[in-house]
């Protein structure tokens, strides 16, 4: 990765909004699907009416669009940032979305989920400080 | 027991998915030229090649199995529990794209496996 003042920025300010775009989508997801409730007997009428609930509904439409952008700054990081570099930044997402949900959805989150968390975040910054080129080039 | 089975579907499906597209990406071959021509080019090739389609398919149904998942379980359990799918995919990729992986990554994995199980543990 070239070493420029600019493109260090650049990269903070993309992998900022990966670490908040995609936790704000899982986040806006799970408030679209509260709304929309699980079906109850899973007959194919039920399902279809779910589906249609679904795609009427603005959080789930909102949560699609900020995992889009998640989608788009990641590949657009990866064009000049290495994997190995990107992939542990954005294991912050797990406290991210721990976060929101306590916030934006009033979810409760005992000490023990927070540990776990914790755990997962730093066993991808483990995977992610793997080579990440495992075979050998053709 | 229903969530185990959306939990099995959002990692197996979302997994095996991107497992097909890595390799219809391999067959693609890599990006050079990041114009917007160019990059319109190279999805027009990766669309024309089965395992993308695969792919695609796989991670629709992975993205419906994680909704469903969403209608029934909180998001700070759902996405941490998602991260079962490192394992699974440094067990695919070696199985199915034969990369090999490091006992680092394999460390990494267990780390994160251990970090899913307290998940798992602090869920009412």
């Amino acid at each position: 990765m070239e070493d420029s003042p600019s493109l260090h920025l650049k990269t903070y300010i993309l992998i900022l909004f990966m670490v908040l775009f995609a936790p704000l989508g899982n986040v806006l997801l799970s408030k679209g699907m509260k709304e929309v409730g699980s079906a109850n007997n899973w007959e194919l009428g039920d399902l279809l009416h779910i589906l249609f609930s679904v795609l009427s509904s603005g959080y789930i439409w909102m949560g699609i669009t900020c995992l889009l952008a998640f989608f788009v700054a990641y590949m657009l990081v990866l064009t000049w940032a290495d994997y190995s570099y990107v992939q542990p930044a954005s294991s912050f997402s797990y406290a991210v979305v721990a976060t929101l949900s306590y916030f934006l959805l009033g979810e409760t989150v005992p000490p023990l989920r927070w540990a776990g968390i914790l755990v997962i975040c730093v066993g991808v910054f483990i995977v992610g400080h793997t080579h990440p080129r495992t075979t050998e080039k053709a | 027991m229903l969530e185990f089975f959306f939990l099995f579907m959002i990692i197996v499906a979302g997994t095996g998915g991107e497992l097909c597209v890595s390799r219809a990406m391999k067959v693609v071959g890599e990006v050079h030229d990041f114009r917007p021509a160019a990059l319109a080019r190279f999805v027009l090739r990766a669309m024309r090649v089965g395992w993308m389609w695969i792919g695609i398919s796989l991670m629709t149904l992975a993205f419906f199995s994680l909704l469903a998942m969403l209608s029934i379980e909180n998001v700070s359990f759902v996405v941490p529990v998602t991260a079962l799918s490192y394992a699974a995919g440094a067990i695919g990729a070696m199985l199915f794209l034969h990369e090999r992986i490091s006992r680092q990554r394999w460390l990494g994995v267990l780390v994160v496996c251990v970090g899913v199980t307290l998940v798992w543990l602090s869920r009412r």
